[in-house]
């Protein structure tokens, strides 16, 4: 992408201005009173219109323009944002980003009819409201005279407020008569072209209400100054003369600098505006990847050092360790996104699929400010969207089919997300009916997944859903739910180094958790030895390194179980597994490594030590093989395969339930 | 024998193995490489059984001898790693491959190609595009994208490691002694 494109800045603007019309939107369906929610939504809406014409977006602009019409009167309190209203705004959002996004593909004649639907919601409101308006306000037809002193932020004008614009728009509202107030002028060589000096004094004849001088400032209100007092009313015709310059500054008590201060809402707004910059996803792949080379080429500088003797080399080469440590943290903080903008996009496929399906659902998002890697936020959009679907659609019961089975109408899915070591924890926990064992079962040993009558623990079973074809049979799917594209939403997640676990408790609900880890870029490894191989463990799966001695070896031949503290805990010869043909070293070590609760212990011939793994996947001719999950290069240049645990101690750990079930 | 039936010159790259001369199409060829150390991908398909570290990226390493049924034979010093970038089913991919020897790059006329015989070869017709003649020697010119997209029987068992895994395990395990 081209930063620089006007036209890519506007959709990049018009993207985040639709997420956020969609979130006020949908936060206004639970506190429909919200005016902050309102003036949001409508700030969003009056931008997309401007910004939307200045591009050249005409029928964004047009659209926009009626819809924004129509929003007025929601803001003006006309107009109580009703769930049906909400919806229809939520579709005309949704023309909108069609508009935006693929002009070839809206349709003109749907968008006539959402803005149909809104003025339909708009007359019936105004011809009921007209009748009982507050008398609070005095929006009579008498004509007041307002005197209206300003300033704009010196930098106003660079962020694209115009003060002739909003004179202009002033004057529309009545008979003006404008005084520039030039006190804050500094001398000529003190000037700069860039920033604004000047004041406004303006007296305003008018028939409108204080509120709607307001208006005319509601983009900037809350960076400037603004003072509008009342002076006279009708018939009252002594207007004052503009206030001589010579007391220019006297009556407001210009501050020297004008900042928002007035408005320490306002001014965390102004900061936050200044302090972050838009930068294209693809600059920051890049950086990763001179990161990841970075730490690579480091990681040989530290295997040089620790072979010389020199003093000056060890501590440079210390301190580059620490450098392009820190260097990758941050980088990789600066593509942490909080995951609630996922979770934000849920909030309206729960909305629409409860709609559709005649359920009643709340969504409780927890631990939306859990942070992860851009990359991995990204993909797991499709995943969680095939859970949450199956939540709604096979999970949640109808309202009385619950109200039949004591439960609360109203159903609830809860997306949960919270850090655990370093990794991330999401679930997806619906009071749904929750899944069907028998029926899994049936279908699983119809399907040959399980010998009939097999003794399986409730993992092993749940596993079943995952499989590819067990999903899509229909007569599971339509009796006991679930599972639609569930052997996608596995692949999805091995793909992100993650597990699924599922738990489920009939008639009460299910939890379906996803461990997933940080960052698909870089790891803390721990480097081992099999054989003539070097491999690299994910250091957050590693519980502890222990010595297998010989006495045990022996004894463990035939059963491979270790005792750790009074654990059995099941164990893999990764010389076996790796067809290693060199003699085994005399002293193997056991690395005992677990995913989720699951333990297993892999043999080895060395532990060489912690390593920085910068992860480069597999080309799709070893897709295949799934005991690695990727490869890495090493300090001296070799590559090391990446083994993936979760793969291996699921086997180990089946083999376990096996052997306990044979037991 | 048949006439190639494409009327275009070809640019190749000649290559060694088993004293076998080969040839790949120039427009693949993005490096040739001394040896350079292997990681063996354990469990990992026979014919790409190998990864090796080309400027930072981890490009998988395959042997032709494997495909051709030919004996594995250890490194010698004229040993050389062939880095192709490839079309596999869309996707672009860069492997390398090894071998024996390297020649040159040579453009071969049109003439001097033609289709190969139905009969009579030691390789499989699938893997070759045509048969180009250099003086009195022949060359087999390789359809290498067809050599890495198909998958005979030979890797076949890889299709399925999962069972083949918890075959080993059992049989590292001892298990039914027990």
């Amino acid at each position: 992408m081209n930063a620089s494109d006007p036209d890519q800045v506007f959709l990049q603007e018009a993207q985040d201005l639709l997420e956020q019309l969609e979130h006020s939107l949908l936060d206004l369906e639970s506190t429909p009173g919200d005016g902050d929610l309102i003036d949001t939504a409508f700030r969003a809406l009056h931008t997309i219109k401007g910004s939307g014409a200045m591009f050249g977006f005409d029928a964004v602009a047009a659209f926009t323009h009626h819809v924004e019409n129509a929003f007025d009167l929601v803001r003006k309190g006309k107009v109580t944002p009703t769930g049906e209203l909400i919806a229809v705004a939520l579709a005309a959002k949704d023309h909108m980003r069609m508009l935006i996004d693929q002009p070839a593909n809206a349709s003109a004649s749907a968008g006539d009819t959402i803005l149909e639907d809104l003025q339909r919601f708009m007359t019936a409101a105004i011809g009921s409201a007209s009748e009982e308006r507050p008398g609070g306000e005095p929006v009579a037809t008498e004509q007041t005279v307002w005197r209206i002193r300003f300033r704009l932020p010196a930098d106003a004008m660079a962020t694209g407020t115009n003060p002739l614009l909003l004179l202009d728009e002033l004057r529309t509202l009545g008979e003006a008569s404008v005084t520039a107030l030039t006190g804050g002028v500094p001398s000529l060589e003190a000037i700069d072209p860039g920033l604004g000096y000047l004041s406004w004094d303006v007296t305003l004849r008018t028939d409108q209400s204080r509120a709607a001088i307001e208006e005319v400032f509601l983009f900037v209100i809350d960076e400037m100054e603004l003072d509008i007092e009342q002076i006279a009313t009708d018939g009252d015709d002594a207007i004052p003369p503009p206030i001589a310059q010579s007391d220019d500054d006297a009556p407001l008590k210009f501050a020297p600098v004008p900042a928002a201060r007035q408005n320490p809402g306002g001014e965390t707004r102004e900061t936050k505006s200044v302090d972050t910059i838009r930068v294209p996803a693809e600059r920051l792949d890049e950086l990763m990847d001179r990161v990841g080379q970075l730490v690579i080429a480091q990681s040989r500088l530290k295997e040089i050092a620790a072979a010389s003797n020199d003093a000056a080399m060890k501590s440079v080469t210390e301190d580059i360790e620490r450098l392009s440590l820190e260097l990758r943290d941050t980088t990789m903080g600066v593509r942490m996104l909080p995951i609630g903008q996922l979770f934000g996009r849920f909030r309206r496929l729960i909305h629409d699929l409860a709609r559709d399906h005649g359920k009643n659902i709340e969504l409780v998002a927890v631990g939306e400010e859990t942070e992860l890697d851009k990359t991995v936020i990204e993909r797991l959009n499709d995943p969680l969207i095939h859970l949450i679907r199956n939540s709604v659609d096979h999970g949640i019961e109808d309202p009385a089919t619950r109200a039949a089975s004591g439960k609360v109408p109203l159903g609830r899915i809860t997306l949960a997300a919270r850090h655990i070591g370093s990794g991330v924890l999401i679930s997806i926990l619906d009071d749904g009916r929750g899944l069907d064992r028998a029926r899994i079962r049936a279908r699983a040993e119809e399907n040959g997944l399980f010998a009939p009558g097999a003794r399986l623990t409730d993992g092993e079973l749940f596993q079943a859903i995952f499989q590819p074809g067990f999903s899509t049979a229909r007569e599971v799917t339509s009796l006991s739910g679930r599972g639609v594209g569930m052997d996608v939403v596995k692949r999805a997640i091995d793909g992100l180094r993650g597990t699924i676990d599922v738990a489920s408790t009939a008639g009460q609900g299910s939890e379906i958790t996803l461990r997933l880890p940080l960052t698909l870029a870089i790891i803390d490894g721990l480097l081992v030895r099999v054989g003539r191989g070097r491999y690299v463990i994910p250091l957050s799966a590693v519980e502890e390194c222990v010595e297998l001695s010989m006495e045990e070896d022996a004894r463990s031949r035939g059963r491979n179980f270790l005792n750790v503290r009074g654990d059995l805990v099941p164990f893999l010869r990764l010389r076996e597994l790796f067809n290693a043909t060199t003699p085994p070293d005399r002293y193997q070590k056991v690395v005992i490594v677990s995913a989720g609760d699951l333990r297993v212990g892999l043999v080895v011939d060395q532990v060489i030590g912690d390593h920085q793994t910068v992860i480069k996947s597999l080309s799709k001719l070893h897709a295949n093989i799934k005991i690695f999950s990727g490869a890495t290069i090493l300090g001296d240049g070799a590559v090391a395969l990446i083994l993936d645990i979760a793969h291996l101690v699921e086997h180990g750990q089946r083999h376990e339930e096996r052997l306990k079930a044979a037991s | 024998m048949a006439k190639w039936n494409g009327n275009r010159s070809l640019e190749v790259l000649t290559l060694e193995l088993e004293s076998e001369m080969f040839a790949v199409e120039a427009l693949h060829v993005r490096e040739i490489l001394d040896l350079v150390p292997i990681t063996d991908v354990p469990r990992g398909p026979p014919f790409v059984n190998g990864l090796i570290n080309v400027r930072g990226k981890v490009v998988p390493l395959a042997d032709l001898r494997v495909r051709f049924g030919m004996e594995m034979k250890p490194p010698t010093i004229d040993t050389r790693i062939v880095v192709l970038e490839l079309d596999l089913n869309g996707d672009p991919v860069i492997v390398g491959i090894r071998a024996d020897k390297v020649h040159e790059v040579i453009e071969v006329a049109a003439s001097a190609l033609q289709e190969a015989p139905k009969v009579g070869m030691r390789w499989r017709p699938e893997y070759i595009r045509c048969i180009g003649r250099r003086g009195d020697d022949f060359m087999v010119v390789l359809d290498i994208a067809r050599v890495f997209s198909a998958a005979p029987h030979e890797d076949a068992n890889i299709d399925a490691p999962v069972a083949e895994q918890q075959a080993a395990w059992a049989g590292s395990e001892s298990l039914k002694e027990h």
